[in-house]
């Protein structure tokens, strides 16, 4: 038995004294525990790498919001009844004072990037081939930060000088056309330029790789007839699970079209959230059948420790001394559980990276047991051990001395 | 010589279902410093009842009780803990050690109790105590290890090591065989010679009462005998 270390308060040396005496009784719940720790570990980090691989994928290509121009709505000019109203074709229009809106967007601290694009569509063109296209003309050093294209790029570079493009594999498959060739786009208002293919990207997704062709800012504006103006703002924040709420904000305070990642993927993101509301109602009643079983051995070690605590008590022990012991021991039981549990997911962890894998040997989707995760989980279960331990303590910090001694 | 404990028309009683029992009807008792004596009664004369009183393990229904001068009818529990503490020690029948703890660690626990940390002094303190009661080859034994006698006298070590105003023994030799019971019982009469500690002793047994210098007798809640004692 080591000697008493002088630093340890008397409540924390009676705690690990009574744990360590209840050999398997504490082995057996901290077993429990890490059980119910590894499940909930493993859970989440699956989870989170699932999801956050889902949700790459689904913004590869799209900004967490888009502010556009109002549509244009053809109003009557009377009040004639009968008269109907034909919806009227919407133009290629630039935002209003853009230059001012994206300086009061760059201000806002909610946004961590803010790129204006000039798109629209056009046609591709190259000896026989003509390919409907969506051209893209982007400031890169913006956009990047928005969609991160650049990680994209299997050949050449992300430049988008005067007289250069950067197109997808598929579009690059479908036209014959590589690094180096020549490449005209024919806008729908018939303005032409003849660009120099210097990159080449795959977002991951057949029609995006088939459409979208990146240019200059400039180039954009010429073809798409936008002198200096720009048809979509891109916004990048720092939640991208604010998107919609500031995008709200947004359309009320600029009276443009504002649309977020999650509503225009409103369905992928509602499986989003079921998922994970559905995890979090397992990891509750697990983290609630964890403080169950702490309690009831708690409840137990309380009964047998009676003529203990009785004889601390007449000793001159206060009632919070002894809540605190028996607080305290819950709290180690979950700290312990927990790095029990952190150890047991990360097995598993790696038995997943071993076995989920791409018929090329690849990880399915990349998954992590991050540092913070484990230190919230230990942070957590110690939590819950302490609020478990509440009602036991209670009882054994008002156990009558007289009683708890004859009994 | 001071005044170690006054109980004035101490009176105790019990709810049981609707009729209230008076166990103890109007105790008037004086304790000097440096007295050992004995308490005797049949079972059932409320002994343990008057015990867990002078203890402050139990308060009473009325009158009023004096450990060292202070008058403790109207403090809150947490002064009578720190009381109980600081004034009385305790020697059960069951001993009653910590068994997760070692001997020695079980005498400091009063010490530790009360100044939340372990620190050299008391260790020092509870190694002389060991000493004192012929323990000091067992310090570093759990308390579950050692014999009934062993545990006997580390718990009367225990209870010396605030240096309590008043030490109270409830058959503190009942478990133990009679050659062990009579060492136990030397060991008390000795501490208190030395140390003029005072002790208040329940036992049944006639012949350890004869051994003390004064025989307080209770019978159904009243004290019917009060006298001096010369022991052989």
């Amino acid at each position: 038995m080591p000697a008493l270390s002088s630093w340890l308060p008397f409540e924390w040396i009676a705690a690990t004294r009574f744990l360590r005496e209840g050999r398997a009784q504490t082995l057996l719940i901290i077993v429990a525990v890490g059980v119910g720790v590894a499940v909930i570990v493993f859970m989440s980090a699956l989870l989170s790498g699932l999801q956050g691989n889902l949700v790459k994928r689904t913004l590869s290509s799209q900004a967490h919001v888009v502010l556009l121009p109002t549509e244009e709505i053809a109003r009557p000019q009377q009040d004639d009844a009968g008269a109907v109203i034909q919806r009227q074709a919407q133009r290629l229009r630039s935002i209003d004072q853009w230059q001012a809106l994206r300086a009061r967007l760059e201000s806002l601290p909610e946004i961590s990037a803010v790129s204006p694009v000039a798109s629209g569509p056009a046609f591709a063109v190259r000896n026989e081939a003509n390919k409907a296209i969506s051209l893209y003309g982007i400031v890169p050093e913006h956009y990047i930060q928005v969609i991160d294209l650049h990680e994209k790029i299997v050949a050449g570079e992300l430049r988008v000088n005067a007289g250069e493009a950067v197109i997808g594999i598929e579009l690059a498959r479908e036209l014959g056309a590589g690094l180096g060739d020549k490449l005209r786009v024919n806008a729908s208002n018939g303005a032409t330029d003849t660009l120099t293919i210097v990159g080449l990207f795959d977002l991951g997704n057949k029609i995006a790789n088939g459409r979208n062709v990146y240019v200059g800012l400039r180039s954009a504006q010429n073809l798409l007839d936008l002198i200096g103006g720009v048809s979509n703002i891109d916004l990048a924040l720092r939640d991208m699970y604010a998107a919609e709420t500031l995008a709200q904000r947004l359309a009320g305070e600029t009276g443009l079209v504002a649309d977020s990642w999650i509503k225009t993927n409103s369905q992928f993101f509602t499986a989003l959230n079921s998922q994970r509301m559905s995890s979090n109602l397992i990891r509750f009643f697990i983290a609630l059948s964890v403080a169950f079983g702490i309690a009831s051995v708690l409840v137990v070690s309380v009964v047998q420790r009676a003529k203990e605590i009785g004889i601390l008590r007449a000793m001159g022990t206060r009632q919070g001394q002894i809540l605190r012991i028996f607080l305290l021991q819950g709290g180690i039981v979950g700290l312990l559980g927990s790095l029990l549990g952190s150890a047991l997911a990360l097995l598993c962890l790696t038995l997943w990276r071993l076995l989920a894998t791409n018929p090329d040997g690849t990880p399915l989707f990349p998954i992590e047991l991050p540092p913070a995760l484990v230190l919230i989980t230990a942070a957590g279960a110690s939590l819950v051990g302490v609020i478990a331990a509440l009602l036991p303590a209670r009882r054994a910090a008002r156990l009558d001395p007289v009683v708890a001694i004859r009994g | 010589m001071a005044e170690v404990l006054r109980l004035s028309q101490l009176r105790k009683s019990y709810l049981s279902g609707e009729e209230e029992t008076e166990i103890l009807h109007g105790i008037d008792l004086s304790l000097q410093s440096g007295e050992f004596a004995a308490l005797i009664g049949p079972s059932g004369s409320g002994k343990s009842t008057l015990l867990n009183l002078i203890g402050l393990l139990d308060r009473p229904s009325s009158g009023e009780l004096q450990i060292s001068g202070s008058a403790t009818s109207h403090l809150p529990e947490a002064a009578i803990t720190r009381l109980r503490g600081q004034h009385i020690g305790f020697v059960f029948q069951q001993h009653l050690l910590i068994p997760a703890f070692t001997a020695l660690e079980n005498v400091m626990m009063p010490l530790l109790v009360e100044r939340g940390r372990p620190d050299p002094q008391m260790r020092q303190r509870a190694a002389e105590l060991l000493a004192a009661v012929g323990l000091s080859d067992r310090a570093d034994y759990l308390a579950g290890k050692l014999s009934g006698g062993q545990q006997q006298r580390v718990a009367i070590a225990r209870a010396l090591a605030m240096r309590p105003a008043l030490v109270l023994a409830d058959e503190p030799t009942g478990n133990l065989d009679t050659q062990t019971a009579d060492s136990i019982f030397s060991l008390l009469r000795r501490i208190n010679q030395e140390d003029g500690t005072t002790f208040l002793i329940v036992t049944h047994d006639p012949r350890l009462a004869a051994r003390c210098d004064r025989i307080i007798e209770l019978v159904d809640g009243r004290i019917t005998a009060d006298r001096e004692n010369h022991p052989a």
